[in-house]
């Protein structure tokens, strides 16, 4: 069996055993069926990646040929976000055990069943080649998310679920639109023959909404500023361990979709001309890095604060993108990659804190560093790299969004970035402070550690964001071959 | 509204029409307008119909929730279970040439079990639908029972 054939069990494994998960009973079995898949997606989607850096893959789908069938194209771009996804719900399943026992304390076969689910979609999303095949897959990992945040055991969390619900659909919504003008114009749903057919009909009213409308929709999905209304409450309510997965996952994916549809569907001669989409988004990616770290900055709910900086971290993507240079876009796939990072281990961390001491209220935090050190500990070495001190992940990806910046001349952006980290440095810092500058409180309970079943893969994260911080050759190079693929000939490299 | 002789007459004469007519889409989707989706549909709505004449619990015996439940994971296992046998006879996934020798009955072979697996699933997830609101009604008239008796 060879590399392309095995490229689409990536998603299919996650996708068929939703189905036999759903069924198991108890909650050992059930996770134990969901690790083992989401494992085996991530090895195929780790060995697939060097193969894609070399030339595009294709696997047709019944084995009907591309424009007419459904494809899987896979190329260093979207090997690369599909191994991110799938090794960080790998990674979210060790931590999850423990934590899902607590909130989830019915039988977990359909919780489980849906976190597939929602796996399978965002891989998809990433691997599929064809332009409706997306909003398929968009669906498919949308619905089980809704219904997975909906399980959080706060019942706020149905609220968020709703909101979320409502505007993700609006969100796909625009989507189908913009899909539906393109196939309209051209007569094709495959991305590649959609992008050689485009050039006769760009002129014309209906590709220039399609662009609008998807980048609208996608704007939603990966709530870019003024659109990340759902993301706070979703990602504060949901269960920890949907949380550390979505934060790591779900916005990445469709950055990458956004991507997609800008540079190689549209070719950014087209997309960044007929649009301003440059000023655009650099202005949107500005406002969100300032708007998130300054609501970040004033959180009492340690959750909403990480997901106000999911909101920043985004700004940092999409600025990286607003450059349309190759080093842009490679900061923006470092950083895609490198936040996922970060971000899983710190909600890894606040998790562990919400399990011992079942709040999340930084008050509730005061004097936490002497009777849990190692959960702390892990905490403030996650927050250096969300900060961006040397030797992080995080420091790696800034630098790179800074040289890009310094590449056009705009200093400014280089200013504006370390202001940011400034502003990342105070609420960490706010945290570090409650844990361990303040004594506790007489009529907060003493707690003990965490148990090591938490406390294992949170280190595990921390560790990465070192290691990552230190070796950037995977990292970079691979993030590097994303941006070329996406600047250079695209999707045109020979399939085998 | 069991109690309405019409209603009751009139739905013992449509429920074998309906499921009838679900098994006619079913059957002739590979080669005509129709398919497991809407196959599904029509033959939940079938079951929906008897549900609302004769109750719930009734409907209920003749296929328990926990059936459903089962019924809508298996029928897509069956659905991927034929995309994989694509693959194990040495084709693509949801490839069906290799599945049979004459073409034509290898793809006839193909759509028509996968398109029953997605009637199964459909028809079975409506009905869940269906029955998880029906039993929200049940369970809040029991509580306004409750209400009015101190």
């Amino acid at each position: 069996m060879n590399i392309v054939d095995l490229m689409p069990f990536s998603v299919l494994v996650p996708l068929i055993a939703s189905a036999i998960v759903a069924l198991l009973p108890g909650r050992t079995l059930p996770w134990a069926v969901t690790f083992l898949a989401a494992l085996i997606s991530a090895i195929i989607a780790a060995l697939t990646l060097p193969a894609a850096t070399e030339v595009t893959l294709s696997y047709p789908f019944g084995n009907w040929p591309p424009p007419i069938g459904i494809e899987y194209r896979v190329d260093a771009a979207n090997a690369f976000v599909a191994l991110l996804v799938s090794s960080m719900a790998s990674l979210a399943l060790l931590w999850a055990r423990t934590s899902v026992n607590r909130e989830v304390p019915r039988r977990q076969g359909p919780f489980y069943a849906l976190f597939l689910l929602a796996l399978a979609g965002l891989l998809g999303i990433t691997m599929t080649g064809d332009a409706f095949n997306v909003f398929v897959f968009l669906e498919i990992s949308s619905l089980a998310t809704y219904a997975l945040v909906a399980y959080g055991s706060d019942r706020r969390a149905l609220l968020a679920a709703f909101r979320y619900l409502i505007m993700g659909t609006i969100g796909a919504t625009f989507l189908l639109i913009g899909i539906a003008f393109l196939y309209m114009m051209t007569g094709t749903l495959n991305m590649a023959d959609m992008a050689e057919r485009l050039p006769e009909v760009r002129d014309t009213r209906a590709v220039r909404a399609a662009l609008a409308f998807i980048i609208v929709g996608l704007g939603l999905k990966l709530a870019l500023l003024p659109l990340h209304l759902w993301l706070p409450n979703a990602y504060a309510y949901a269960p920890n361990f949907v949380t550390v997965f979505l934060a790591g996952t779900a916005t990445k994916v469709a950055l990458y979709v956004m991507l997609r549809f800008i540079f190689t569907v549209f070719a950014p001669d087209y997309s960044f001309v007929v649009l301003p989409l440059a000023t655009v988004l650099m202005v949107l990616a500005v406002a969100g890095m300032f708007a998130g770290s300054w609501v970040a900055m004033f959180q009492v709910h340690l959750k909403r604060m990480l997901a106000y900086s999911s909101v920043a971290q985004v700004g940092y993507m999409v600025l990286g993108v607003s450059l349309v240079t190759t080093a842009g876009l490679t900061a923006a796939f470092l950083h895609l990659f490198n936040h996922a990072l970060i971000k899983t281990a710190l909600f890894m961390a606040i998790g562990t804190v919400m399990y011992q001491t079942n709040s999340i209220k930084i008050d509730d935090l005061r004097g936490l560093g002497r009777q849990m050190p190692w959960t702390m500990t892990a905490f403030a070495l996650a927050g250096l790299s969300i900060i961006g001190v040397p030797t992080t992940a995080g420091f790696i990806s800034k630098w790179y969004l800074i040289l890009a910046a310094i590449d056009v001349q705009a200093w400014w952006l280089v200013g504006l970035i370390v202001l940011t980290s400034m502003m990342a440095v105070v609420y960490i810092w706010r945290v570090v402070e409650a844990a361990w500058m303040t004594k506790r409180p007489a009529d907060l309970p003493t707690v003990r550690e965490a148990p090591l079943s938490l406390l294992l893969p949170t280190w595990l994260l921390v560790a990465l964001n070192f290691y990552f911080g230190l070796d950037t050759r995977l990292t970079v190079g691979a993030a590097s071959a994303a941006a070329d693929v996406m600047l250079g000939a695209g999707l045109g490299g020979a399939a085998p | 509204m069991s109690e309405n002789g019409i209603l009751r007459v009139v739905a013992r004469f449509l429920i074998p029409l309906i499921m009838l007519f679900g098994l006619y889409i079913q059957f002739h989707g590979e080669y005509s307008p129709g398919g497991g989706f809407q196959a599904g549909v029509v033959f939940a709505a079938g079951w929906i119909l008897f549900a609302l004449i004769y109750g719930l619990e009734n409907a209920l015996k003749v296929i328990s929730q926990r059936a459903m439940y089962v019924l809508a994971a298996a029928g897509v296992l069956l659905y991927a279970a034929v995309g994989l046998l694509g693959v194990a006879m040495g084709g693509r996934y949801l490839d069906f040439y290799p599945l049979l020798e004459s073409p034509h009955a290898a793809q006839q072979f193909g759509i028509i079990t996968v398109e029953f697996g997605v009637g199964v699933t459909v028809a079975t997830v409506v009905m869940l639908i269906y029955t998880m609101f029906a039993r929200r009604k049940s369970e809040w008239e029991a509580i306004l029972k409750e209400g009015d008796e101190p």
